[in-house]
């Protein structure tokens, strides 16, 4: 009975083994083998699919925590796009006071989710606010979809800039094109006395900008009112359209327009 | 029946006193890195930049400064701040019959240091790796340090609540850390993600010694105005609301990070800072918790 089973495990293996080489069609040509081990070893590696009915992918990330992605991000979303936005984030999904304690593999396919299994309808710009770190969010996002630029937020300190330039580095690696930086929190303005203050270190950005041969986007002051209107959910570009702080994220985000290459369609 | 010694026991009783014996001797004489350190000390955060890697360098040096020998281990493997704080980047690791030896950062050797800064061939270059790969550096960070004798051991980690917290907290749990010293800035969005910290640490078991509210106001230099950038009074509302202690406030001083902007000696600057008050406060508070254990 074994020796059945041997045998007609033998020949299963040589089945597949001639159906890889090709030895079930008459065709044994070299290229065919070629292209079926190619076929095989690209298995392992994710394939980049676009977003259906997303035009232009955009990150927004650092390398650094508690720059101000997020805040860039809202405030940047208004002005590309003048009505509603469509936004999704595991705020919505779990509550506000639970952790998300999760390893790579689990936050790999929740992203997955995000993305895809979602209703974005048509979208000129989908802007993806990106967590700390160079890990596997970062990796996961730009493995799986195209994405059209990246712009990195830093603080001008500079253990931000060195989180920054990982940051780039990390875009470099997977092919993805930095638009450019923002310097955020770059000078804060005493509302007494007018005094200005370079509470983190003055120009720092614009120094790894050169160094990298990257372009400044545009400048944030630290300001009470940015820093208000995003903590009452009302983030300032919309709440005082004309003031000079959300005139300065306007005018980041027709910098990043200009940079973008000409969308698909 | 022959046990590692080669030492018969014949009854019972006997044979489970000897294994227990046996067991005991085997785990002491793996002696670990970590058996020469007091009090082991985890510095979290669930949001980025509210300046964990500032306040953990801060409270080495406060603790210093109370005449304790301190470590600090830097799991943020994506972003080691700490070795450009302290001047020490360009420093190198060596090895030991135990392990690694970390990096002294002062003449005195009070304080030690060890993060994957120093493995990098280049500071600059970015660690871009997934989970299990991270995972096995920190236990090794945490397992393969020659630390020696410590009174504490700081560890410093990177924002949010995944696979190197986990790592993290589970590799130390045979070690009993002390706790978790929870670092927030006052403002909404930021005790939100601390909240969920807060969340993370009682279900991992881990004791919260307490909250620290970070860059909590800014005292203009020109006229002394105090302006609350990133508001005031969260952290101490969530401590009282969580019911965990509320350490205290640190202030956004900005000659601190012109000082270390400048290239200045931190170890200098930081006792002339209008941070270091709140800092050794915060310093006793902690030293006050750990004198009932003291052996």
């Amino acid at each position: 009975m074994n020796e059945t089973v041997h045998q007609l495990e033998r020949m299963q293996e040589l089945w597949t083994t001639g159906y890889l080489m090709g030895f079930k069609s008459s065709n044994t040509s070299d290229e065919f083998l070629k292209e079926k081990r190619a076929q095989i070893m690209s298995r392992g590696l994710p394939k980049q699919k676009p977003i259906e009915g997303v035009k232009q992918v955009l990150v927004l990330a650092s390398g650094k925590g508690g720059v101000g992605k997020s805040t860039t991000a809202e405030n940047l979303m208004r002005p590309l796009k003048n009505y509603g936005i469509e936004c999704m984030s595991m705020g919505f999904l779990v509550e506000e006071t639970a952790p998300v304690v999760w390893r790579g593999l689990m936050v790999m396919s929740a992203i997955e989710k995000l993305l895809r299994q979602v209703e974005w309808g048509q979208l000129d710009y989908l802007v993806i606010d990106m967590p700390p770190g160079t890990g596997d969010v970062q990796l996961s996002v730009s493995q799986n979809i195209p994405i059209a630029g990246a712009v990195i937020v830093s603080t001008p300190q500079d253990i931000a800039l060195l989180d920054a330039r990982k940051g780039a580095e990390m875009f470099r690696k997977v092919h993805v094109p930095v638009l450019g930086l923002v310097q955020n929190m770059s000078v804060f303005q005493c509302p007494k006395c007018k005094h200005e203050t370079h509470i983190f270190g003055t120009d720092g950005v614009r120094d790894l900008a050169k160094t990298l041969g990257l372009d400044v986007l545009g400048d944030i002051p630290l300001d009470v009112n940015i820093r208000k209107t995003c903590d009452t959910g009302q983030p300032i570009v919309v709440s005082q359209p004309q003031s000079d702080m959300a005139k300065a994220y306007l005018r980041i985000a027709m910098e990043i327009i200009r940079r973008l290459p000409t969308p698909p369609g | 029946m022959r046990q590692n010694g080669g030492v018969p026991a014949t009854d019972s009783f006997g044979r489970i006193c000897l294994q227990f014996l046996l067991t005991l001797g085997l785990f002491s004489s793996e002696k670990s890195n970590l058996a020469g350190v007091r009090h082991i000390l985890l510095v979290l955060s669930g949001k980025g930049g509210v300046g964990k890697s500032t306040i953990s360098t801060e409270l080495a040096l406060a603790l210093r400064h109370a005449g304790k020998k301190v470590g600090i281990l830097d799991v943020d493997l994506c972003g080691p701040s700490i070795p450009r704080m302290l001047k020490v980047q360009d420093k190198d690791v060596h090895q030991c019959d135990s392990g690694w030896v970390p990096v002294f950062v002062d003449q005195d050797k009070s304080i030690s240091l060890m993060s994957i800064g120093f493995l990098l061939e280049k500071p600059d270059d970015a660690v871009v790796w997934r989970g299990p790969k991270k995972n096995a550096l920190i236990k090794q960070f945490i397992s393969d340090v020659a630390w020696g004798g410590l009174d504490f051991l700081i560890v410093d980690t990177p924002p949010g609540t995944s696979d190197e917290h986990i790592s993290t907290v589970e590799s130390l749990r045979p070690y009993q850390p002390l706790g978790a010293v929870l670092v927030t800035t006052p403002q909404a969005v930021s005790v939100g993600d601390v909240r969920r910290e807060l969340t993370f640490c009682k279900k991992t078991g881990l004791r919260v010694i307490g909250i620290i509210e970070n860059m909590s106001g800014f005292v203009c230099p020109h006229c002394s105005e105090c302006t609350n950038i990133f508001s005031k009074g969260g952290g101490e509302e969530l401590a009282k609301h969580a019911g965990v202690p509320f350490l205290g406030c640190v202030p956004l001083d900005p000659q601190l990070t012109q000082s270390l902007e400048e290239g200045r000696d931190f170890i200098q600057e930081f006792p002339k800072s209008s941070a270091f008050p709140a800092l050794a406060n915060i310093a006793q508070q902690i030293l006050d918790g750990t004198s009932p254990q003291s052996s």
